[in-house]
C-alpha cells in the first residue's frame, strides 16, 4: 500500500522537495511519472444554520484547487461509503480505505454575520492517523473562496512538502475586440479565474501588468497621455501615477525589485532600447546596459542581486543575465532560435522563458547558467511566462491563429504535464501572478 | 479590399487621439482627424492629409526583425520629405509597427527601431527635426489580421501620421 502513496512528478535533477515529513501520505516531487493520489473531501459540515451552502461551496473549491494540479485525484462522492457529519467525530477509516481514498479531508463551518470559520482536518487513510493538526482559518464571507485555498494550500503543503499557490491573484491584460480593433484593460482575478475585476478601462492600451513583491500595487505600462509610459497603481483602491522617468521617447517593461522599491525597465531614447532602475519615488535613475541593441523584458533573482533580460546584441534575441546595478552581461541561452521574456523563478533554481524557433513558440525553462533547456509547449503563439507563488506552475498567453485569433491563458507546470486553460471569461494575455496572499 | 478605408479610419482615430491629448505635440496640435476622418480634406488637394496619405504614401515597409530602409522605402520617404517642405504647417508622428510573430516588449522596442529609421531618414533629407515624433505600437495595431507573410509583410511598418499647427 505505501508503494501507491507516493506520487512523483518530473522535476529538474538536483532541485530537492525542500521538506521532509516522517508520513507516508507525501507526492514527491522528484524525476518520474505517476498515478495521481486519489483524495475524498465530502462536504464541510455546517454547524450553524447560516453555513449550510458554504459548507459545500467551500469543500467544492478545496477538491477542485487539489484536482486541478494533476497530483491528486478526487474519488466522487457516490462512491463514498459512509459520510462525515461530526467534525469530531472518529473517522471511519475502514469505509475509506475500501474507496481507495489515500487522503481524507473533513472540514467545518460556521457563518453569521458576515463572519466565517472554517476547520479543517488531513487524514492519511492508510496509515490510519492524521496527518498534521486540525487548522482553524477565519475571514469574512464573501472572502469564502479565499479561505477554501488556503485550506488546499495546507493541503499540498504538507503532502507534497512544498509551498502552496492557490490564494493567489493574477494580474493580466484582458482583451475584447478583433485582431485589428482590439480593446484592453488590466484585469485582476483569483488564480482560478474567479472573481474578475478591471482596474483600468479599455480607452488607453495597457501593457504587461507586474505585482509588487507583497502583491499591493502593480506596475505596468500605459499609452494613456498618447506614449507609452509607466504606471503604478495601488490595488485596494485603484489609485494609479506615472512615474517621473528620464526623458525618451517611451518607457515600458517595468518590474519591481525584490525590496518593493527599486524599478527596472526599459527606456527607449532615439529609438534605442536600454535597461534602467530607480526608485518608485523616480529618484535615482541610473542606466544598467549602454548598446545599440535592444535591451528588455528585465526580471530580478529572488535576492536582488542579479538581472536576467533579453537582448539582441548577439543579432537574434537571447538571454542574459548581469549584476544588479549593470556591468557585463553573460549570455546564458545557446539554443537553436530565440528567447525572450525570461522570469526568474520565485525559487531562484529556473529561468522561465519564451521561445521562437522555425515558426513555433514556445514556454521553456533553464537552470540559471543555462544548462537543462527543457520546452514545456509549443503552438503557434506562446507569450509571457509567469511563474506561481511556489515555482511549480507557469502561466502564460495562448493566442491562436489567423484573421479569428484570439488570446487566452494557459498553466502548465514545470514537469510539462497538466497545461490547462485559465478561464477568463474573455480574450486574456500578459498574466503576473502575485504572491501567496497572507 | 478596404484597405483605403481602413487606413483613413486608422488616421482619423489617431487624428482624434492627437488632439485630446496635450502631450504629443506640446499642446499646438490641430485635431487633423475629426468625426469621420473629415479632417483629412480632400485627397485632390495636394496640401491634404488625404493626399499625402493617398498619393505621396504614409508608409514603408520593413523585412523581419529588421529596422533598414530599402531602397524602395527611401523612395516613399524621399517624397513624404518634398511634401512635407512644401507644406510646412504640419508636423508629423512617426508610428512604428511590427508584425504578431514577436514578444510584446521586444516588438514595441523594434517598432521604435523602425520609426526612428524613417525620422532620421526625414531628418537627413532636411525635414525639420521639430515637426517630427515618434511612436511605436509594437504588434498591437496591426492593419492586416492574417496568420501569413502576406499580412504580416504589411504590418511590418511605420507610418508618418499628419497633424497641424505646430506654432512658429
Amino acid at each position: 500500500m505505501l508503494r501507491a502513496l507516493t506520487v512523483a512528478l518530473a522535476l529538474l535533477a538536483g532541485a530537492a522537495p525542500a521538506l521532509a515529513q516522517n508520513g507516508p501520505l507525501r507526492i514527491e516531487i522528484t524525476e518520474g511519472v505517476i498515478e495521481p493520489l486519489p483524495f475524498a473531501v465530502p462536504k464541510f459540515v455546517a454547524e450553524n444554520s447560516g453555513a449550510g451552502g458554504l459548507a459545500t461551496e467551500i469543500a467544492r473549491v478545496v477538491a477542485a484547487d487539489l484536482a486541478g494540479t494533476g497530483l491528486f485525484r478526487e474519488i466522487p462522492e457516490q462512491a463514498f461509503i459512509s459520510q462525515i457529519t461530526s467534525f469530531g467525530a472518529p473517522v471511519q477509516y475502514a469505509d475509506w480505505k475500501a474507496i481507495n481514498a489515500q487522503a481524507l479531508i473533513s472540514g467545518a463551518v460556521t457563518a453569521g454575520g458576515g463572519q466565517l470559520t472554517v476547520k479543517f482536518r488531513l487524514y492519511d487513510v492508510f496509515a490510519g492517523q492524521e496527518l498534521g493538526s486540525g487548522l482553524q482559518f477565519q475571514g469574512t464571507e464573501d472572502g469564502w473562496r479565499r479561505i477554501a485555498h488556503k485550506v488546499a494550500d495546507a493541503v499540498y503543503s504538507r503532502i507534497t512538502g512544498e509551498g502552496g499557490y492557490f490564494d493567489s491573484r493574477v494580474v493580466h491584460v484582458a482583451e475584447t475586440g478583433g485582431k485589428a480593433d482590439r480593446k484592453k484593460r488590466l484585469g485582476i482575478m483569483d488564480y482560478d479565474g474567479a472573481n474578475v475585476q478591471y482596474l483600468t478601462d479599455s480607452n488607453a492600451l495597457v501593457l504587461a501588468p507586474r505585482f509588487s513583491p507583497t502583491g499591493d500595487r502593480i506596475l505596468y505600462t500605459s499609452y494613456e497621455t498618447g506614449f507609452p509610459r509607466i504606471y503604478v497603481m495601488d490595488v485596494a483602491n485603484v489609485g494609479k501615477r506615472e512615474l517621473p522617468i528620464p526623458p525618451g521617447d517611451m518607457a515600458f517593461a517595468p518590474r519591481f525589485g525584490p525590496d518593493g522599491r527599486t524599478v527596472i525597465f526599459s527606456l527607449t531614447q532615439g529609438g534605442n532600447t536600454d535597461l534602467w532602475r530607480m526608485d518608485i519615488s523616480g529618484s535615482g535613475a541610473q542606466r544598467l546596459t549602454n548598446a545599440p541593441s535592444i535591451e528588455t523584458a528585465p526580471s530580478f533573482s529572488p535576492d536582488g542581486s542579479q538581472i536576467v533580460f533579453e537582448s539582441d546584441r548577439s543579432g537574434t534575441q537571447q538571454l542574459y543575465i548581469m549584476p544588479a546595478n549593470g556591468g557585463e552581461p553573460k549570455r546564458i541561452s545557446f539554443g537553436q532560435g530565440r528567447y525572450g521574456t525570461p522570469v526568474w523563478s520565485p525559487r531562484g533554481d529556473l529561468v522561465a522563458f519564451t521561445k521562437q524557433n522555425n515558426g513555433r513558440f514556445h514556454i521553456g525553462v533553464m537552470r540559471t547558467d543555462g544548462s537543462e533547456e527543457r520546452l514545456l509547449t509549443a503552438s503557434f503563439l506562446d507569450e509571457g511566462p509567469t511563474w506561481a507563488p511556489n515555482g511549480r506552475v507557469l502561466m502564460f498567453a495562448r493566442e491562436t491563429q489567423g484573421a479569428s485569433g484570439e488570446s487566452s491563458l494557459y498553466s502548465v507546470d514545470i514537469s510539462g504535464r497538466n497545461l490547462k486553460r485559465v478561464p477568463t471569461g474573455g480574450g486574456a494575455s500578459d498574466p503576473a501572478w502575485s504572491p501567496l496572499q497572507p | 479590399m478596404n484597405l483605403l478605408a481602413k487606413s483613413l479610419l486608422l488616421t482619423a482615430a489617431l487624428g482624434l487621439a492627437a488632439c485630446t491629448n496635450p502631450n504629443r505635440f506640446g499642446g499646438n496640435d490641430v485635431n487633423l482627424g475629426g468625426a469621420n476622418g473629415a479632417g483629412l480634406g480632400s485627397a485632390s488637394d495636394p496640401t491634404s492629409a488625404a493626399y499625402f496619405q493617398q498619393s505621396v504614401g504614409d508608409r514603408v515597409l520593413f523585412a523581419v526583425d529588421q529596422a533598414s530602409l530599402s531602397p524602395e522605402a527611401q523612395a516613399v520617404l524621399d517624397s513624404q520629405t518634398n511634401w512635407l517642405n512644401s507644406n510646412g504647417a504640419y508636423t508629423a508622428i512617426i508610428e512604428g509597427h511590427a508584425d504578431e510573430q514577436g514578444t510584446r516588449e521586444y516588438n514595441l522596442a523594434l517598432g521604435a527601431r523602425r520609426a526612428q529609421a524613417v525620422q532620421d531618414y526625414l531628418i537627413s533629407q532636411g525635414v525639420s527635426a521639430a515637426r517630427l515624433k515618434t511612436i511605436s505600437y509594437g504588434k498591437e495595431r496591426p492593419i492586416e489580421v492574417c496568420s501569413d507573410e502576406s499580412c504580416y509583410s504589411r504590418n511590418r511598418r511605420a507610418v508618418t501620421v499628419l497633424a497641424a499647427g505646430l506654432s512658429g
